[in-house]
């Protein structure tokens, strides 16, 4: 089974790419990852501040600052994986450091 | 008269409430597709009905089903042009039903209960799909029993079903690590499914039937998972609320445990829920479910309130408040300590729990504060907290209880 993990928090820690990195638990998850042999494609996005909303309206083009939705959490980054199930999607989903302030949202491929 | 067809529609029903279970299970098993295996598993019954009055009753009633279930997902399956792929699958394993399989059938109903009860389910499809997969209950029971319309609970199913297919939820019994809180997301859902029975006091039978489909369920789970002790304690917990049942209300009123008829308690049920908790017990590995059903032992064994061992039931609710941590808890050992220690010990960790905000809403702290000003003879304190539990009181029945206890004031 393919997921897209997407990594969301409310942005209020925003840790630099460097910090993420010598993260022990951000550690943790990519050696998790790796083991595994499960990631297909993974980044990290840059803040909301910097988002763009597209919107098409009665043939109208319609550009917006910000998020397509305001809400709580922004999605902060995503993880394509293959693994086996969604047991094993959740296991991998735990182990991100966003995981214990902000959540990871499971979504499964349409394929 | 019982006729012969009698008989078999008898043996019919008892394959049903026996069998439906295990043969979804290892339908869903064999073919990984849940209305496959349920449609299937009702051609079976159907075939049972039309063959066995003329055959006889097969002598293993739940091979023969099994078998024949197979089959007919084989006929459904060469019929259906997508299911060329799995029916190669099946080909190797379907049998003519009058020959006995060779190997016993393994039981996989201890895969497909933690399946329903996944949590990445809503937690009422768990309940829905648990009653509908393993007890065999209808669309049209489920909605009655859950006080839901049939379009409402038909969509609840095919949508749990539909997750478990797309998102990729496993057809297993989950690993060592995962267990314990797994198995903790079953025992709820067959905790709610008895209690919606429980809590029916004289109503409709397809909701109070519910509390032996509770019962009957989380027997099969401790017969599969014989070394764990919360299935355990949560059947012990079950059968001794079931002892007291009829008891609980006269004419629609509710009894309290103190004014409930105790001759009238189930002793044979009484004897099995100790006997059960004992064995979970020995297993000396405690739980909230066995605490529970120790405190309930402690009521259910004792000849009347005053000789009840109180001091006993606070220390089982310190523990399961330490195990199981919620205000409701708190509230209940409150009780116990009124009853162990006095009055006052009592009221005042229910003023403490009114303080903190923690149970505001909850109708059965006013309902508690209120017996306990009485019992000092604070009676104006008692009758206000009597009003303001009654104002905040979910059920008719429980108005008109602490309409009663205010008027005898």
């Amino acid at each position: 089974m393919k997921y897209v993990l997407l990594i969301c928090d409310d942005e209020t820690r925003s840790p630099t790419n460097e910090e993420l990195a010598a993260d022990p638990v951000h550690q943790a998850w990519e050696a998790d990852l790796e083991r595994r042999g499960a990631e297909i494609l993974g980044q990290r996005l840059r803040p909301v501040v910097d988002a763009t909303t597209v919107r098409v309206r009665d043939g109208e083009t319609l550009v917006s600052d910000g998020p397509y939705a305001e809400t709580k959490d922004f999605v902060g980054g995503f993880v394509i994986v293959e693994c086996a199930d969604l047991d094993e999607a959740i296991a991998i989903a735990a182990g991100h450091p966003y995981a214990r302030w902000g959540g990871v949202e499971i979504r499964p491929v349409w394929e | 008269m019982t006729t012969p067809d009698d008989q078999v529609r008898a043996a019919v029903d008892a394959a049903y409430r026996d069998e439906w279970g295990q043969v979804v299970a290892t339908l869903i098993g064999l073919t990984g597709d849940w209305d496959l295996a349920e449609d299937s598993a009702q051609d079976a019954f159907a075939a049972a009905l039309a063959t066995w009055p003329r055959d006889g009753v097969p002598r293993r009633p739940g091979a023969w089903l099994t078998t024949t279930a197979r089959n007919r997902a084989t006929d459904r399956l060469r019929r259906d042009a997508a299911g060329a792929a799995k029916l190669r699958q099946l080909a190797v394993l379907a049998r003519d039903p009058d020959e006995p399989p060779l190997e016993e059938i393994p039981d996989e109903r201890l895969r497909l209960i933690f399946t329903c009860c996944h949590p990445a389910l809503p937690f009422p499809a768990r309940v829905a799909l648990t009653l509908r997969t393993l007890a065999g209950l209808t669309t049209a029971e489920i909605a009655r029993a859950l006080l839901t319309t049939e379009p409402t609970m038909a969509k609840r199913l095919v949508r749990a079903k539909r997750k478990i297919k797309e998102a990729g939820i496993p057809y297993r019994v989950p690993p060592a690590e995962l267990l314990p809180q797994r198995l903790d997301a079953v025992l709820a859902v067959l905790y709610l499914i008895f209690n919606q029975g429980y809590d029916e006091a004289e109503g409709d039978d397809v909701r109070r039937a519910l509390a032996a489909e509770g019962i009957r369920l989380t027997r099969v789970l401790v017969r599969l998972l014989p070394s764990e002790p919360e299935p355990r304690g949560l059947l012990a917990l079950m059968l001794l609320h079931e002892a007291r049942r009829a008891t609980r209300t006269d004419d629609g009123v509710l009894v309290t445990l103190e004014e409930q008829d105790r001759s009238r308690w189930d002793r044979a049920l009484i004897a099995e829920g100790a006997a059960t908790l004992d064995a979970a017990l020995a297993m000396r590995r405690t739980g909230p479910y066995q605490l529970q059903a120790a405190i309930a032992a402690c009521h259910a064994t004792a000849p009347d309130v005053t000789s009840t061992d109180w001091p006993q039931i606070v220390t089982l609710y310190s523990e399961l408040a330490r195990v199981a941590p919620s205000p409701v808890v708190d509230l209940n050992r409150a009780v116990a300590v009124a009853m162990a220690d006095g009055v006052p010990a009592g009221l005042a960790l229910v003023d403490e729990l009114a303080a903190s905000g923690r149970l505001d809403g909850y109708h059965l702290l006013p309902a508690t504060r209120a017996d306990l000003l009485r019992r000092t003879g604070r009676v104006a304190e008692a009758a206000a907290a009597y009003e303001e539990a009654i104002e905040l009181a979910p059920t008719e029945t429980e108005r008109r209880y602490l309409a009663s206890r205010l008027r005898e004031l």
